[in-house]
């Protein structure tokens, strides 16, 4: 009797190392751009109905399986079976049934569905939040806060525990505003602002990325959200307020000079200063920033220069042309007063 | 009467184009049966294509920052992969399916219009030819498949590549909607005596209502592929903000083409596993009617749901919520599906031939792209897996895992019936076996580095987000799966020469087909059947003397007898295809010599179709098989 209970439970056993695996919490998928590594509400709702619908559709897996499994080895033919099995054609409340159970278990799903649909969504009156106006540029971010008075790139730096409002446009193509860890995605649209809300419960770096394909450059239109305390927000939101771009050594000022006869103002703001193009990133308080290359290098001054010497070898797609045909020491010099902006 | 034969005035006394010259009878072919070879030829051959531009990106995704194709040539593609399988290799395979199989299950000769599915043909073919040359003509189309404007309007998509993805997608796109026409008149006129819809084989209802979902879902890609012709090549502007259009016109056209296009790709698939499932169980179909409910509800809700494609679009949460409803409910009628075929498995006779194990592979497969699918439809957690590695596996089970795995079974089954030789069993579980696994190293993880945060369409990604080790375990199963194809391609040709001779009836079957020889005849039925329930030639075996009975009163041609009259072969559908490549050519290049030319070889290809009447000609039937006269006597 002993060995038939043991068979029986060994059919379920590779249902119950599914079930083991998904119980251990999904632990070897965590990541710094996990889904599953949820950092605020927005996340954190979503997050709850993927793992509802998860353990519904895992049922519905292991009952499927299981009845096919059995069937497979019940009924499999044997050999010198003339006899026909019964030519049975349908039954009417089986049918009934498994129309109307998944119907229950999909109306579960479709209750939690539509209160979460209502609780992302954003519009132009989410209490007590920040506004900040995203634009999409092919491959790059810019960010504006009209309530501050700042406008930045590519780093995203808002305070903890406070509801951010973003209200999503694009310049040129569709881009998708994407940082899992803190809330699903939302397309960026010429012509069209879309808003949304999220918030990071702790201080720390939330990484993202582009997520509608937008052209050569899509992998590297990378997104890091810089969620700080509202001491240090205030703290960067003064630097930035007041940003720092005199430059100091004779060959930084040498670069300054280049900035504004060799085009690159053309493209590029620098706070503070005269240079207030509007094509390419701001670079106010650059050496505040953790990266370039709308997050695809570490900011250091070997990877500025090899980017401003020639962008499109280091990031393919990039509309910031070659300058190549600079000699070494004006790269250093341009370099030197990208160094001095704080 | 006399009046009949005056409208025939050629009378050909045979066959005589069919032999003569290979290449002249391939080239002027009608017969459904060799329209559906040539289909499933090509389509496998862009298949290989579309899995050799798969097997390129795995490799340069196996590690971070990988250097094996560069960014603008994987962009290249991730485009040409999608739009090849999907409107080139999946889509004209089950097409070819249709051709090879539904007249013979409705016992008709041939479609309604064998000219009009000549020419469905030859314009696939010719549409997936120039969009494929667009490799050697400066680049292939780069915006992806489902070609979203901006990305794809000039300024941002400067090359040709959009092009020849409008132009070629348009010529593919009129061939189908004929397949669409053609065939819901032959479903609508062409049924055998007693062939009542609600006997119709289980296939050829998903194909009847795939081909109502082809009629109404193709001409909204037409329209949009025309806009943006409009756009690319006369700077029309129907999609650009700056000028008061609206690029999400585009999204929403294309989609509602292209989530009912799914269905165009699944209820065939389904068709094909309700055939397999019931024939290697020996028992009917469980809960047919409410199968053949299924599949219209499963067709109409198609057209309910394109919006979940666009959750991330903005749309707002009322609209959102209802498509994120429409969509669930679609589980509800394919549940029933999956259901109803346990039902038939249970209390049967499972023959493991390997026709059936690709079923029972597409049952788990389907079932595990089903279940994503549904957590897709939940609209808020959509915001995170939508153009995530988690939709890529999701579409990937669907479309592998489902359509594929059936399209194996279907051609293990019916590939006797197709050439009159039988598939080698031995080679076809290899092919199995490694097909199943490989697919499932390769896509499971995909499920894994979509939740990870990795997004589709990346030429690389940064090592620091953890991603390299599902995506090495994804490329390695790549390699199994890409032997396991390959294996199945020996087997085709290995068996084409020398595999076993098939039997009229070799797996004991319950629709029309099997009660012909294998290859079935040119004609097809020397003489029309008579219907007398559904499975009707098991009903013959059962309850009859094991033949198909004549229908009475069909037979009234005038030619001599023992002949059938049979549409004739001819060339104006291949002239007016290639009039229509030579015209596509033309706009792209913007060279209005080539134009004319083409535009010229199309009058001349619609003047020969539209003033040269089908005489037909009369094929001699081929001597019947000896033992009927005796079963007769």
């Amino acid at each position: 009797m002993g060995r038939k209970r043991w068979k029986k439970m060994a059919r379920w056993a590779p249902a119950a190392a599914v079930a083991m695996l998904a119980l251990s919490g999904c632990g070897f998928l965590q990541g710094r751009q996990s889904v599953l590594d949820p950092a605020g509400p927005v996340a954190q709702g979503q997050l709850g109905l993927i793992e509802s619908s998860f353990w519904i559709m895992i049922e519905i897996f292991i009952v499927v399986s299981a009845v096919l499994v059995v069937a497979l080895i019940r009924f499999r033919a044997r050999p010198g079976q003339t006899e026909l099995p019964p030519q049975v054609h349908g039954d009417n409340r089986l049918e009934f049934l498994w129309t109307i159970v998944p119907a229950l278990l999909l109306a579960l799903l479709a209750v939690g569905t539509v209160k979460q649909s209502f609780a992302d969504a954003g519009s132009p009156l989410v209490p007590h939040s920040m506004l900040v106006q995203v634009t999409g540029h092919q491959f790059w971010w810019a960010f504006t806060y009209p309530s501050l008075g700042v406008v930045t790139a590519n780093e995203l730096h808002v305070p903890v525990g406070q509801k951010i409002e973003l209200a999503l446009t694009s310049a040129d193509v569709l881009h998708s505003f994407w940082v899992p860890r803190l809330a699903g995605k939302t397309d960026l649209v010429p012509g069209k602002i879309n808003y949304i809300w999220f918030q990071a419960d702790k201080p720390g770096l939330y990484y993202g990325q582009c997520a509608e394909f937008c052209g050569t450059g899509h992998a590297d239109m990378r997104l890091i959200v810089d969620a700080q305390t509202p001491a240090k927000f205030n703290q960067w939101v003064a630097t930035m307020s007041h940003p720092v771009s005199t430059p100091t050594t004779a060959l930084a000022k040498e670069g300054e000079k280049l900035f504004g006869t060799i085009g690159c103002s053309t493209c590029h703001t620098v706070g503070g200063t005269t240079f207030a193009g509007a094509v390419g990133p701001s670079l106010t308080d650059l050496t505040g920033r953790l990266m370039i290359a709308s997050n695809t290098y570490p900011n250091t001054p070997k990877n500025l220069y090899n980017w401003v010497h020639d962008a499109p070898s280091m990031k393919p797609g990039v509309l910031m042309p070659s300058f190549s045909y600079l000699k070494a020491p004006q790269v250093k010099a341009l370099v030197a007063f990208l160094e001095s902006l704080k | 009467m006399a009046a009949t034969t005056e409208r025939i005035p050629h009378v050909i006394p045979s066959s005589s184009a069919y032999h003569e010259n290979k290449l002249v009878s391939w080239l002027s072919v009608v017969d459904h049966k060799r329209i559906a070879q040539l289909y499933l030829l090509a389509g496998l051959l862009f298949f290989l294509t579309g899995g050799v531009e798969a097997f390129i990106m795995r490799l340069q995704l196996a590690h971070p920052n990988g250097h094996v194709v560069s960014a603008v040539l994987f962009n290249q593609l991730f485009t040409m992969h999608g739009t090849t399988m999907i409107f080139l290799a999946i889509m004209p395979m089950l097409i070819g399916f249709v051709n090879a199989v539904l007249p013979l299950q409705i016992g008709a000769r041939d479609v309604a219009y064998p000219r009009l599915n000549a020419l469905s043909f030859w314009l696939f073919l010719a549409g997936g030819l120039l969009l494929n040359s667009s490799w050697f003509l400066g680049g292939a189309p780069n915006a992806g498949w489902f070609n979203y404007v901006p990305i794809s309007n000039p300024p941002y998509s400067p090359g040709l590549g959009v092009d020849f993805y409008d132009i070629g997608l348009q010529i593919a796109g009129i061939g189908t909607l004929m397949t669409g026409i053609n065939f819901l008149v032959t479903l609508v006129n062409l049924r055998a005596p007693g062939m009542r819809l609600m006997r119709l084989p289980m296939f050829t209802w998903t194909v009847l209502v795939t081909m109502v979902l082809i009629l109404f879902a193709f001409p909204p890609l037409t329209v949009t592929l025309f806009l943006q012709t409009f756009e690319r090549l006369f700077g029309a502007q129907f999609f650009s903000v700056a000028a008061g259009g609206n690029p999400l016109l585009w999204s929403n056209m294309f989609w509602i083409f292209g989530h009912p296009e799914v269905y165009i790709l699944i209820l065939p698939a389904f068709g094909i596993i309700s055939e397999v499932v019931p024939v290697f169980s020996r028992k009917p179909l469980f809960g047919y009617t409410s199968m053949v409910l299924a599949t219209l509800a499963i067709g109409f809700l198609s057209f309910m749901v394109w919006v979940h494609h666009m959750f991330t679009l903005g749309y707002g949460p009322f609209v959102n919520s209802i498509f994120a409803l429409t969509s669930m409910m679609i589980a509800i009628p394919t549940g029933v599906k999956v259901f109803n075929w346990l039902a038939t498995m249970w209390g049967g006779q499972i023959r493991f031939t390997t026709s059936m194990l690709w079923a029972i592979g597409f049952l788990f497969c389907f079932v595990l792209g089903g279940m994503s699918g549904v957590m897709l439809a939940i609209a808020p957690a959509d915001l995170q897996y939508n153009n995530s590695y988690f939709v890529v596996a999701h579409f990937h089970y669907v479309l592998i895992g489902g359509t594929l795995f059936a399209l194996f079974a279907g051609i293990y089954y019916w590939f006797p019936k197709m050439t009159g030789r039988m598939l080698s069993e031995r080679l076809g579980k290899w092919n199995f076996w490694l097909t199943l696994i490989g697919f499932n190293i390769t896509f499971f993880p995909m499920h894994f580095l979509g939740l990870m945060g990795m997004p589709r369409r990346i030429y690389t990604y940064a090592p620091g987000n953890g991603f390299t080790f599902w995506n090495e375990v994804s490329t390695f199963g790549v390699f199994i799966l890409a032997a396991g194809v390959l294996l199945f391609v020996v087997n085709l040709f290995t068996s084409l020469q020398r595999g076993e001779k098939a039997v009229a009836d070799p797996w004991d079957g319950r629709s029309l087909e099997w009660s012909i020889s294998s290859p079935a005849p040119a004609y097809n039925f020397a003489k029309i059947p008579l219907v007398r329930g559904a499975d009707p030639f098991w009903l013959e075996k059962m309850h009859g003397n094991g033949r198909m009975l004549p229908a009475p009163g069909q037979e009234h041609h005038h030619g001599p007898p023992n002949t059938v009259h049979m549409p004739r072969p001819t060339m104006i559908p291949l002239i007016i295809a290639a009039a229509l490549l030579i015209l596509g050519y033309g706009f792209i290049y913007h060279a209005l010599v080539v134009e004319i030319l083409g535009f010229l070889v199309l009058v001349v290809g619609l003047h020969r179709s539209m003033f040269t009447p089908d005489p037909g000609e009369y094929v001699p039937i081929e001597e019947e098989p000896a033992e009927e006269v005796g079963a007769d006597g």
